[in-house]
């Protein structure tokens, strides 16, 4: 059984992040910013996306001194980017006792057909998913968070949209099936069947359904949230933007009153005048930078 | 209680959790999120979550005064985040906090997330399924405080009249015990 005992208390931990906001830092100061500003949680890492897109080459795992430097200067918690199927990488960063560890497509896949076996660790994962098949195949390989993928460092909101709205529809589909018809959806959607019986049941994923990938201003992050989203991601859209302090406050309040427009506006205004990062058409992004389709 | 209603603040953190204990518990559970909501309620539960995202977002919304002053006559009944904002001391780091309950509290005292843990205390209500998440310790309390259940010697279930707080998550637990046993209060 995937759903034991241990894996509950992993998802507990997830919880405690819901309707909160998890911001991309690659400083100790950024952290504090972040903290600051009302993040739940901050991921520590050496380049946010936009950069990584931008300088190409392999992304890695950020340097212990980095993450170590992050988790001395704030009292939140702190997660950590391994890349997708890098045990290696992924016991480090649990040796280290990051909070949660991103098996992450932002980063350059060290595994080109297996993820990681996360069930064996003690430290919670998240990982990514544009349907609801590939969060079902993540969340058998034990991860305790699932985060839309949508497009990262892009600045542009349309594929955490698309992921959000696939998952959340696929789910939607399974709740009205009979039992007998549950065995093709697992062959469909090539996801575990005592899982596929689970979200028909429940309707929901059995882990906390979060937004990543393209969030970049208050409104993004409300809309992710009234499209499903538990909690929101924002990796280059804080410390890209004009002023990444008031951005940050900003997306704090619009994900906590996200079904409220009045709240909502309040939070666009206080932005101002400053812009939010420079966001990409992503017709325009070649194929083979996509991150989004990494992962298998 | 019968015809009563209980809030959930819910500004960051499992309150969703907590209003589906307080459901199978039997009550009448709401989301709070501003003033009003907040009024329209007889007892309020603090979540789970980060408390220092709670306590920033308490004060810019302007929550944090009649939060206060609701405690004053209302139940309220603090989880871990929850817990620490109802505290008159919280140290590493020392925060500012509502003072509702005479304990002083320690954050994030068992270390990182991965000393996280599930166990089993006995208590006033029987023997729970504790929960422990990134948990406070309570490191004081106050002559008014009765503790209901310790783990290692130190409290991790207590409550000063009206009020209740659990270092642990019995939200996370099928077992609603805990939530009915706060619901008593109202």
């Amino acid at each position: 059984m995937i759903l034991n005992e241990e894996y509950r208390l992993k998802v507990g931990l997830a919880e405690m992040l819901k309707g909160g906001v998890i911001m991309d830092v690659v400083t100790p100061e950024q952290a504090i910013i972040a903290e600051r500003a009302g993040a739940c949680a901050v991921m520590a890492l050496e380049r946010v996306p936009s950069d990584i897109r931008r300088d190409g080459g392999v992304a890695r795992m950020s340097h212990i001194s980095l993450i170590r430097g992050i988790m001395e200067a704030v009292s939140i918690p702190v997660m950590a980017k391994a890349r997708i199927g890098h045990f290696v990488e992924a016991r480090v960063l649990e040796a280290l006792a990051v909070d949660y560890i991103d098996e992450s497509e932002v980063l350059t896949p060290a595994d080109e057909e297996n993820h990681i076996d996360k069930r064996d660790f003690k430290v919670p994962f998240v990982c990514g998913a544009r349907n609801l098949g590939e969060a079902l195949r993540r969340i058998g390989e034990g991860a305790a968070m699932i985060r839309t993928k949508g497009e990262a460092g892009s600045g542009n909101i349309v594929e955490a949209v698309r992921h959000m709205r696939t998952i959340v529809k696929e789910m939607r589909q399974l709740t009205v099936l009979g039992p007998e018809e549950l065995m093709a959806e697992a062959k469909k959607h090539q996801a575990p069947f005592e899982l596929i019986e689970w979200v028909a049941k429940n309707g929901r994923l059995p882990v906390p359904n979060f937004s990543a990938g393209g969030i970049a201003t208050p409104a993004d992050a409300a809309l992710v949230m009234q499209l499903g989203a538990e909690a929101v991601f924002v990796g280059s859209g804080i410390f890209k933007s004009e002023n990444p302090e008031v951005f940050a406050k900003a997306v704090v309040k619009a994900t906590t009153y996200y079904k409220d427009p009045v709240k909502v506006m309040e939070a666009c205004e206080e932005i101002g005048e400053s812009k939010a990062m420079v966001g990409l058409e992503i017709s325009k992004i070649a194929e083979g930078e996509l991150m989004q389709t990494r992962g298998w | 209680m019968a015809g009563k209603t209980v809030g959930v603040l819910a500004l960051q953190g499992d309150y969703e959790r907590h209003v589906r204990a307080l459901e199978s518990a039997g009550a009448h559970a709401v989301e709070v999120r501003t003033v009003a909501e907040l009024e329209a309620t007889d007892g309020l539960v603090l979540p789970g979550g980060e408390s220092t995202t709670m306590l920033k977002l308490l004060h810019r919304e302007g929550l944090f005064e009649p939060l206060k002053a609701f405690g004053q006559t209302k139940p309220i009944f603090g989880t871990c985040a929850g817990a620490i904002l109802l505290a008159t001391h919280v140290t590493s780091p020392e925060q500012e906090s509502l003072g509702l309950m005479d304990i002083g509290v320690q954050r994030n005292a068992y270390g990182r997330q991965l000393d996280s843990r599930v166990v089993t205390l006995p208590s006033e209500l029987g023997d729970l399924e504790a929960v422990f998440i990134r948990a406070p310790i309570i490191r004081s309390v106050g002559p008014d405080v009765k503790v209901l259940a310790t783990y290692n010697n130190d409290p991790v279930l207590a409550e000063q009249g009206r009020h209740l707080v659990a270092t642990f998550h019995p939200e996370l637990t099928a077992d609603p015990r805990v939530h009915a046993y706060f619901l008593t209060k109202l």
